[in-house]
């Protein structure tokens, strides 16, 4: 094959580029182990807000139960886990029904918020932990 | 080279239900699913907020407070609570069908009116263990 000036890579070095990124099941593992993950974890939270919902849910009971450091632990664990669980199935949801460039501008936009949302949640338990 | 279809023209799935799909009990409880983890990813934002309020302080929690005693927000946590154990049961049969069991249509109609049953009895006995203990 004649090379051109706009190409002066080897066959080889083209060749490599048209191959797999070898990260074709990452999203489906990913979403299948934080799916297990988030058992215990959502029986676990979904249980303590109904806990708070029908006990007293002033201020002082309520940070008193985040506070407590097994508790705040696993509510970052579940905040993590849950929105990176999120942020894959919308992904999922956004790809299937949408294309062009709503697709990217929907997809940066949920990976935005999430990440946002992620952090405040996270920061917000950290600060009540911590305080 | 074959000739490449503009992506636009392509039918996207949602327009496939109705014209040319049948109406399916395993395909509505597919849909459920979407529904609901869309519905959980919402969720996830006012659990922040209610987070937020909650290290801000009393005077950012009180008006908070206030809200989750009303019959709008009780509904809406009973509905959450619903939404969070569907889609947690339906998601661990997915995890079976993902390790390649109960594939066969028999099996996943059943586990599907399981799944359904699950969910409900679930709801009720989170919140009714909740208000006992």
């Amino acid at each position: 094959m004649a090379k051109t000036s706009e190409d002066l890579r080897s066959p080889l070095s083209r060749a490599r580029g048209l191959g797999s990124a070898k990260d074709g099941v990452h999203h489906f593992w990913v979403q299948r182990v934080s799916a297990l993950a988030l058992i215990p974890l959502a029986l676990w939270f979904a249980f303590s807000i109904a806990m708070l919902a029908t006990g007293p849910a002033d201020y002082f009971s309520v940070r008193h139960w985040v506070s407590a450091p097994s508790v705040a632990v696993v509510l970052v664990l579940f905040l993590g886990t849950a929105l990176y669980h999120s942020v894959l199935g919308l992904q999922e949801v956004i790809v299937d029904y949408t294309g062009g460039s709503m697709r990217l501008t929907l997809l940066l936009l949920s990976k935005l918020l999430h990440a946002v949302v992620a952090a405040a949640a996270i920061f917000a338990v950290l600060k009540i932990a911590l305080a | 080279m074959s000739t490449k279809t503009p992506p636009q023209s392509r039918p996207l799935s949602p327009f496939m239900l109705g014209q040319y799909y049948r109406f399916q009990w395993s395909s509505l409880l597919s849909i459920i699913h979407r529904v609901t983890g869309v519905g959980l990813t919402l969720g996830s934002v006012l659990v922040a907020l209610w987070l937020i309020a909650l290290a801000g302080g009393p005077s950012w929690y009180t008006p908070v407070a206030g809200l989750l005693h009303s019959w709008f927000v009780q509904l809406l946590l009973a509905a959450w609570t619903w939404a969070l154990m569907y889609h947690l049961c339906n998601g661990i049969r997915h995890l079976f069908w993902d390790i390649g069991r109960g594939f066969e249509l028999k099996t996943a109609r059943a586990s599907g009116y399981v799944m359904v049953a699950s969910s409900f009895i679930l709801t009720v006995l989170v919140w009714a263990v909740a208000c006992v203990a």
